[in-house]
């Protein structure tokens, strides 16, 4: 996965990723043109296909609104990178499909602009522009499973019969 | 094996005899609880999964409280949605526009009991850990999930146990308590931790004094809110719930315990200044600051006993002229006694506007919202930048004693001064 940067700070709340006003759609599309509208109406616009967030610590922190995921994910965000995230937004981004890179000493290292190239296998994060290169922290075995079925529900579909017999 | 009421809990979900901290586990759910907001995204997960009946329709309760009544063409759209799936589903528990905001209808109606593990597609589902519960808030596909097999699955938490002694001054709440604690362990300080409150002062607090505490557990980052259930807990049950219930508590030796300890004694009025709820100052610092609109309700602090302690202050005074104050009871009951008791008559008669049980400003996608370079003094749970509204307006968030003195004076207002 390789991308450009746009880079926030610590504390992204729900509200700033998708304020509650929005929370009546439901459209990955409708909801992707409000996203980031909190800190940033013009984000929408500016973000390309394949873009990725880098962003310091406790991201997503705040409400359970699944909307925005969803919304991040819509506008063609491949990746959220950040030192550290509020949990159920992390289950709400694995669970549809979203990948989040969880790395440590990124805020004052990755620049927005920059291209980062993440390689999961490897368990790396590299920044093209500065060739900085920082550890991820990796996936516990069972989101990871999840991530690779492509979310959560594609993980029910297959496995609904032993989950309902656990 | 030494276990804390978090591990203890999960355990028994997961029929499991014991577990520690850290551990990922599949628990069975008690109760699924979903409202109009969120409600239909997890109905819209649940369909693409492709089976047609959830596992249990008695343990699935459904409250419409964000936006009633329907404010938009949008918002009559999800509440037809939610209608639906409560026919098809054949769900009983569900409660219309009619009721309430789902952290106070839900404990109200019995549907919470000690020992039972309660999920939401609300973040401050944490509420809940007041009667004993393990409680916490899920996104609407972790919800399509229960809805399918009535499981889920939870990685165990370690727990903070904060150990509060003293005595609260005299118009110092439990909402200055937990704002007091938010602050010096900031947004992310209990990430994915059980945040127990315990002590003497938790013991001596009322029900709806330990839900304000653990409601906003999530504001520091917590899987959950708890309080170890005693006779108030049992008082409270009775003649609200026949669900049979356990008690468990926290063994002090319990190995991913932390305890903090917190004294109260000297502790004032606390406010939380934009834009997070950890920017917390004592009010001596943000005192005269002004306000445009006081909002008093939400799941937090629109309880019967927050609407006594403001229209006691307010009785017989007139809301400021330069300021719109609203009322908002967080449920029909709490709505009926207010109305009982004539608060809601000291409320209107001082020019407060009384709406009806909802969350209102709170997630700013309803009434009541402010404007560009507006100010609101909030007894809600969050200020981040354009919660209540636009994004250039500034949110404060205090105790219904602070919101009701600062509404008579125009601007934030220390209650002991009155």
């Amino acid at each position: 996965m390789k991308g450009k940067v746009w880079k926030f700070g610590d504390d992204v709340d729900t509200d700033i990723i998708i304020p509650g006003r929005y929370l009546v759609l439901r459209d990955e599309k409708e909801l992707a043109a409000c996203v980031m509208e909190g800190c940033d109406p013009e984000f929408s616009k500016k973000v390309n296909k394949g873009d990725i967030i880098v962003a310091g610590k406790n991201f997503g922190c705040g409400s359970s609104r699944e909307h925005a995921p969803i919304a991040i994910k819509g506008a063609g965000i491949s990746a959220v990178v950040a030192e550290s995230f509020a949990r159920i937004f992390y289950r709400n981004s694995i669970n549809i499909g979203l990948p989040l890179i969880e790395a440590k000493k990124i805020s004052g290292h990755i620049f927005e602009g920059d291209i980062v190239e993440i390689n999961m296998d490897k368990g790396i994060l590299k920044d093209l522009d500065t060739a900085e290169e920082f550890e991820i922290k990796p996936l516990p075995d069972f989101m990871l499973r999840i991530m690779k079925e492509g979310g959560l529900i594609n993980y029910l579909k297959n496995h609904l019969a032993e989950i309902k017999e656990e | 094996m030494a276990m804390t009421m978090a591990e203890k809990i999960l355990a028994k979900a997961s029929g499991n005899k014991e577990l520690e901290a850290g551990e990922i586990i599949m628990a069975n759910i008690d109760v699924a609880m979903t409202h109009d907001l969120t409600g239909p995204l997890s109905v819209e997960s649940f369909e693409k999964i492709g089976i047609k009946k959830v596992w249990d329709p008695e343990k699935i309760v459904i409250i419409f409280d964000h936006q009633v009544p329907a404010d938009s063409i949008d918002a009559a759209n999800n509440h037809m949605i939610m209608r639906k799936f409560v026919e098809e589903q054949g769900i009983q528990n569900f409660y219309d526009m009619r009721e309430g905001v789902c952290h106070q209808v839900l404990p109200e109606k019995g549907h919470v009991v000690p020992g039972e593990v309660v999920v939401g597609t609300d973040s401050h589902t944490c509420t809940h850990g007041a009667l004993g519960a393990f409680a916490t808030g899920i996104g609407s596909t972790d919800m399509a999930m229960v809805f399918a097999t009535g499981k889920l699955w939870f990685k165990v938490p370690e727990t903070i146990k904060f150990d509060i002694t003293g005595k609260l001054q005299d118009n110092v709440f439990a909402k200055d308590v937990i704002l007091n604690i938010i602050g010096k362990i900031g947004a992310d300080g209990a990430t994915y931790k059980a945040c127990e409150f315990g002590g003497e002062t938790t013991r001596n607090m009322t029900i709806s004094d330990r839900m304000v505490l653990c409601n906003m557990a999530i504001e520091m980052g917590g899987k959950t809110g708890l309080v170890e259930p005693d006779q108030k807990t049992i008082h409270y049950l009775n003649g609200r719930s026949t669900k049979p219930y356990e008690i468990m508590k926290t063994d002090k030796n319990a190995q991913s315990l932390e305890t903090i300890h917190i004294n109260i004694n000297e502790l004032e009025p606390q406010i939380a200044c934009p834009h997070n709820v950890d920017n917390v100052k004592p009010i001596s610092e943000v005192e005269g600051t002004h306000i445009d609109q006081v909002f008093l309700g939400s799941c937090t602090n629109g309880r019967l006993s927050d609407l006594r302690t403001a229209a006691n202050i307010i009785k017989g005074k007139d809301i400021s002229k330069n300021v719109r104050m609203l009322v908002i009871p967080a449920s029909r009951e709490v709505y009926s006694k207010a109305m009982e008791e004539g608060l809601l008559k000291t409320f209107v008669d001082s020019g407060a506007l009384v709406c009806n049980p909802c969350c209102g400003p709170c997630l700013g996608g309803h009434i009541g919202l402010v404007g560009p370079g507006e100010v609101s003094l909030s007894t809600s749970n969050r200020n981040f930048k354009g919660r209540q509204g636009s994004s250039d307006a500034e949110v404060y968030l205090s105790s219904a004693a602070v919101a009701a003195s600062s509404a008579v004076k125009g601007k934030i207002t220390d209650p002991r001064s009155n």
